[in-house]
């Protein structure tokens, strides 16, 4: 890493070009040229490599609770026989192993905690951008920074002030937390973007007479779709796989905890129950990777714009 | 009350409940602000947009931080003031030790691996007829969940005892039988379990270094490629020369960003042994102290280190990002 490396500028010429030759290849025909069978036999070994344990865990889930225990998931392709009973018992009220309820606390928390703070986000945002006021510079500075606190610092004292206001073991200590721990990364975000919404276009605007309100409802929020997409797919995401802060403020409460919370339990307590972590992990997944694929376009576009929370 | 059992309708309602009220708070305080205007209403809608966020960050992380810090200088039940007992046991207690090593793995191997195989991809796949299909294959483990990974790959690791008829269902030790091996408890043997679990990171960040790198890539320059290719500089080498030094930039924050990942690493850890067989790491262990074996003082001390370990970090991040705009 701290090597130096020479610069693009240092490769040796190799062999002249002939004389003569136009040069009217592009780049991007260049760049597929290069492309050699070893190459792609790299490329397919990473991908298989990174799809085949979830792979796994999918057939699995689809195969009789007997053959599970006894061979292997490959060997379902010699002898396939496919049921649904694993999901049924997982998203069956009755089980002890039941995740059905959880699966709906996790909507009910996910729900309010990306809708709050992205509309906070969003407002804050334009107050920087947009609105001159003393100490503007000096705020902004600190919210950015807030960034690097690890919510681990942060835990404990917030579960004791929760206690104190009665609220602890409810939905509000999780979109109370959520929110906040979400705000800095998401003014940050929605900052970057705004700044780039030309200044004319509200300059104009003031002039006729608009306040900031109106230009915030009328002009920046349709503009700003594309960000508040990518920050709400990031803030979906991080709320819906959390662990630890759902672990903290709500424990295994049946009638609080989301799904995460639900399948560490069942890890713990059946963690050799293979028909049931495995239908019982994918009903968790499925809900995350249908947004994920259906708004892929703003997450990678969030993700380039510097949004990742560690 | 608050814990009684609610209906699935109750507890929607309940959110639609938050969300009302937030937007008629919301709602009033903009209707307060348009009143004024000019100069004054500057100040006045500046007040309004930023009071809510300010409120909620007070409260919701610099109290919470400061008061950490205070009581990691107290004892287990953040009555006695012990100075900086609480930091003297995580640099000496050799089970302390053993968790700052495993975390030590994390941060560097965790960076290093993510980043090469998401560069390494993002070039073989570049221009490729498939390329968006061949991404999202390495992509999508981002989305699924720490706890969720870990069961994925706990069942890859899984292990049965190698005799008689017994067969084995994890993929990982299956191979090796296949291989004439035997079967290993993958998790349980130190200190190589804690590789094992580091994979499972490395599964989800690769993905993750891929997609930022891959587009640092498409963004060198046509006529750097071109003068390149033209100079006869192999596929090899273009890498070496080419590729790497136009997006070092992106390169370490990829690295930065990963290793901030892993050293906050949590729910794998939990997920997969809960930190026993000497896999623990400070996260995990913070955890472990504050609610578990209720030290509040050494659980504040483990987060105020977590906290200290990623101010270099970032700030060479920053700084990294100053340089390049610099430019």
């Amino acid at each position: 890493m701290t090597t130096t490396t020479p610069p693009a500028a240092s490769i040796p010429p190799a062999a002249p070009v002939p004389s003569g030759n136009p040069v009217s290849v592009s780049a991007q025909t260049l760049r597929k040229r290069l492309a050699s069978p070893y190459a792609s036999l790299a490329a397919i070994v990473i991908a298989v490599l990174w799809t085949i344990p979830t792979f796994g865990l999918a057939v699995t889930s689809l195969r009789p609770q007997n053959s599970i225990r006894k061979t292997g998931w490959w060997t379902f392709f010699s002898d396939p026989t496919i049921t649904f009973d694993n999901y049924r018992e997982v998203l069956s009220g009755g089980g002890s192993a039941s995740l059905g309820g959880y699966f709906i606390n996790s909507f009910v928390i996910v729900i309010p905690a990306v809708i709050i703070p992205i509309c906070l986000a969003a407002l804050a945002a334009y107050a920087f951008a947009w609105i001159d006021f003393p100490g503007r510079n000096v705020l902004f500075v600190m919210v950015f920074a807030l960034q690097i606190v690890p919510i681990q610092v942060t835990l404990l004292p917030l579960l004791k002030l929760y206690v104190q206001f009665h609220v602890a073991g409810s939905f509000w200590t999780l979109w109370l937390s959520h929110t906040a721990f979400a705000l800095p990364l998401a003014i940050f975000l929605l900052h970057n973007f705004m700044r780039e919404i030309p200044r004319e276009l509200l300059e104009a605007a003031r002039v006729d007479g608009a306040g900031h309100v109106t230009i915030f409802f009328r002009i920046l929020l349709p503009l700003l779709t594309p960000a508040l997409a990518a920050f709400g797919i990031f803030q979906f995401l991080w709320v819906w796989n959390d662990l630890l802060v759902a672990l903290t403020f709500v424990g295994s409460s049946t009638s609080v905890a989301p799904i995460t919370v639900a399948l560490f339990n069942l890890s713990g307590t059946r963690g050799t129950a293979w028909y049931l972590l495995s239908a019982g992990a994918f009903v968790a997944i499925i809900v995350p990777l249908v947004v994920f694929v259906a708004l892929q376009r703003y997450f990678v576009r969030g993700l380039l714009a510097g949004g990742l929370k560690g | 009350m608050i814990n009684a059992p609610v209906s699935d309708l109750g507890k929607f309602a309940q959110a639609g409940f938050a969300i009302l009220l937030f937007v008629a708070v919301v709602g009033a305080i903009l209707f307060i602000a348009s009143r004024f205007s000019g100069y004054r209403g500057d100040r006045a809608t500046a007040a309004a947009f930023l009071g809510p966020t300010v409120i909620l960050l007070s409260v919701g992380l610099v109290y919470p931080g400061l008061r950490t810090i205070v009581v990691s200088f107290f004892d287990a039940a953040g009555k006695k003031f012990v100075g900086f007992d609480n930091y003297s046991t995580i640099f000496t207690t050799s089970d302390e030790i053993t968790i700052l090593r495993n975390t030590v793995l994390w941060v560097v191997v965790t960076p290093l691996v993510a980043t090469a195989i998401g560069l390494v991809y993002a070039v073989l796949v570049d221009g490729i007829k498939f390329e968006a299909f061949a991404k999202s294959l390495i992509f999508l483990p981002m989305a699924i969940s720490f706890v969720g990974a870990s069961i994925i790959w706990k069942f890859v690791y899984e292990y049965r005892p190698h005799q008689g008829s017994i067969q084995q269902i994890g993929l990982l030790n299956q191979i090796l039988v296949w291989c004439g091996g035997t079967p290993q408890e993958w998790l349980l043997n130190t200190p190589w379990n804690t590789f094992f679990l580091i994979i499972v990171l490395i599964w989800v960040q690769a993905g993750f270094a891929m997609t930022i790198l891959s587009a640092s890539i498409k963004a060198i320059p046509d006529d750097i490629i071109e003068a390149a290719t033209l100079d006869g500089a192999s596929r090899l080498k273009m890498f070496r020369y080419v590729t790497v030094p136009s997006i070092r930039p992106s390169i370490v924050v990829v690295l930065t960003t990963i290793s901030i990942a892993a050293l906050k690493v949590f729910d794998v850890v939990k997920a997969m042994t809960g930190g026993r067989f000497d896999t623990s790491v400070v996260a995990n262990e913070f955890y472990s102290q504050t609610f578990s074996a209720d030290n509040q003082g050494l659980g504040a001390a483990l987060a105020v280190l977590l906290f200290v370990l990623v101010i270099p970090v970032v700030a060479y991040n920053v700084r990294q990002l100053r340089a390049s705009e610099a430019q």
